[in-house]
C-alpha cells in the first residue's frame, strides 16, 4: 500500500508498484486522491462495509480475425476471457467491450465475437468501436449492428446503480500526423449530457484509444480530450476506462483515474520499449500471462470504485 | 512482286510502325515501391518522374492504409502483404498518411 501527496498523479516509483501490481492481478480503491491497493489475494481482508453495490468488468482488443504469429488462436484466448468472467465470486452485472472487436471489420469476425460472448452469464454487453472497426465504411456497419440508441458515430450514456457511464467514440476523421480525435459534435453532446448531473455521481467514461497522452510518439492518446476532461472536473469521482495498447496502465490526476485493460489477443510493447507498437511476440506459455480482463467495483457510499486486472493465466 | 502484294506489304509495314509507336508511347515507366514496415512509410518521402507508378506493399502484421491528405488518392485497408499502387501523372506534392495509424505519415513528390 502506498500514500501519494501529490494532486497531479503517481511518481515514479509508485507507479512502476502499480505496473507490477497490474501484471498479476489487483485491486485499486481511490479514496480522496489517495491509491491503496491491495492484491487480489487480499481481496477478503478489505475493510468492512465494501460489499459491492455494482460490478461489472471490462474487456478490449479481442480482434477476431487476426491469425499472426503474436496469437494464432485469438478465439481461444478471448473463450478464456469468458470463463474467466464466469468464474469470477460475483457475477458481473454487465461487460463493456473497449473496442478492437475484430481485426478487418468484417461481418464473419463480428459474428464470432457475438457467439462466443453467449456463453458468458454476463449478458448485457455496452460495446465502443475500436479503429479496427470502423476500417472500410466511416463507422456505419459497426452502428447498423451496434449503435441501437447512440449518437453521432455511436456515442452514448447511461446510468447503473446511480453511477453515470459514458461511452465515447474516438477512432474516426482522424488527422494526419494527429491523435485519436472526439470532435466538437462529440464534446458539445457531452457538455450536455452531463449537465443535470449532480457533481457527487460517480461517472465512468469508457472509450477505445487512451484519453491521456500514454505515448504519442505512438498515436497513445486523444488530441482534444483535454476539452472532455474539462466537463468532468466538477465531478468528485471519474473513473476512465480504455483499451488500445494492449496492456494494463493506470494514472490518478486529481478525481480521475485513468486505467487501460489488458487484450484478450495479444500483447504490445511498452511504450518506446520496439521500434513500432506492432503485436510483440512472448513465448507461448507467457502468453495468456499478459492478456486479461479487468473488473471494476463500485461500494455506494465509498466514493470509490476499485479496479482488478487478472491476467487469463496466473503466474506460474 | 506485282503491284498488289507491294502495296499490301506497305500497309502492313505501316501498321507494324504504328503498334511498335503505340507500344512504345504505352510503356509504364518502372514501378517505385514504397515498404510498409514497422508503423513507418519506407523511404518516408520519394521524388519520381511523372508517369510513375508507385507500389505499397504493407509488411507489418497490422493493417495499414494509404490515404491521400488532399484526397487524391485512397487505397483500401491493406491487411499483411497487401499491396496499393498508384499512377502519378501531374508534377506535384502529394502528402500521405495512414487512416487507422496516423501518425504514420508519407510524401510523393511528382517532377
Amino acid at each position: 500500500m502506498f500514500n501519494n501527496e501529490h494532486d497531479d498523479g503517481v511518481d515514479r516509483r509508485g507507479f512502476l508498484r502499480c505496473m507490477a501490481w497490474a501484471g498479476t492481478g489487483a485491486f485499486f480503491m481511490v479514496e480522496g486522491g489517495i491509491l491503496k491497493s491491495y492484491s487480489l489475494s487480499a481481496l477478503p481482508k478489505l475493510p468492512p462495509g465494501s460489499a459491492a453495490s455494482l460490478s461489472f468488468v471490462q474487456i478490449s482488443d479481442s480482434h477476431m480475425g487476426f491469425s499472426k504469429a503474436a496469437n494464432p488462436d485469438v478465439v481461444g484466448t478471448l473463450q478464456t476471457a469468458v470463463d474467466r468472467i464466469n468464474a469470477l465470486p460475483t457475477a458481473p452485472e454487465f461487460m463493456l467491450h473497449t473496442g478492437d472487436i475484430t481485426h478487418l471489420s468484417k461481418p464473419a469476425e463480428f459474428d464470432t465475437l457475438d457467439q462466443i460472448l453467449k456463453s458468458a452469464r454476463t449478458k448485457d454487453v455496452f460495446f465502443v468501436p475500436g479503429e479496427h472497426d470502423v476500417l472500410e465504411d466511416d463507422g456505419k456497419y459497426y452502428l447498423e449492428r451496434y449503435g441501437r440508441g447512440t449518437k453521432g458515430a455511436g456515442w452514448y450514456s447511461f446510468d447503473k446503480q446511480g453511477v453515470h457511464f459514458i461511452g465515447l467514440v474516438n477512432v474516426l476523421n482522424l488527422k494526419a500526423g494527429g491523435l485519436g480525435t472526439l470532435g466538437p459534435e462529440q464534446i458539445a453532446w457531452l457538455k450536455d449530457d452531463v449537465k443535470r448531473l449532480k457533481h457527487s455521481t460517480p461517472i465512468v467514461v469508457f472509450a477505445h484509444i487512451p484519453l491521456w497522452s500514454v505515448y504519442p510518439d505512438w498515436g497513445w492518446g486523444t488530441e482534444d480530450a483535454a476539452q472532455a476532461l474539462a466537463l468532468l472536473k466538477p465531478f468528485g469521482s471519474v473513473t476512465v476506462l480504455n483499451g488500445h495498447i494492449h496492456q494494463t496502465m493506470q494514472k490518478i490526476e486529481g478525481n480521475v483515474t485513468f486505467h487501460t485493460a489488458a487484450s484478450t489477443a495479444f500483447p504490445q510493447p511498452a511504450p518506446g520499449a520496439a521500434s513500432s507498437p506492432g503485436p510483440m511476440q512472448v513465448p507461448a506459455d507467457r502468453l495468456r500471462r499478459v492478456l486479461g480482463i479487468t473488473d471494476v467495483i463500485y461500494v455506494r457510499g465509498k466514493h470509490a470504485l476499485g479496479i482488478i486486472d487478472s491476467p487469463l493465466a496466473e503466474q506460474s | 512482286m506485282t503491284s498488289q502484294t507491294m502495296r499490301t506489304t506497305a500497309v502492313i509495314g505501316v501498321l507494324v510502325a504504328l503498334c511498335a509507336g503505340i507500344a512504345l508511347a504505352a510503356q509504364p515507366k518502372p514501378a517505385a515501391e514504397i515498404k510498409i514496415d514497422n508503423f513507418t512509410f519506407a523511404p518516408a518521402e520519394m521524388k519520381v518522374p511523372a508517369g510513375t507508378t508507385v507500389v505499397w506493399t504493407n509488411r507489418d502484421d497490422i493493417p495499414h492504409t494509404v490515404v491521400s491528405t488532399d484526397k487524391v488518392f485512397k487505397s483500401k485497408v491493406l491487411d499483411s502483404d497487401e499491396k496499393y499502387s498508384f499512377t502519378f501523372t501531374t508534377a506535384g506534392t502529394y502528402p500521405y498518411f495512414c487512416s487507422i495509424h496516423p501518425k504514420m505519415i508519407g510524401k510523393v513528390i511528382v517532377e
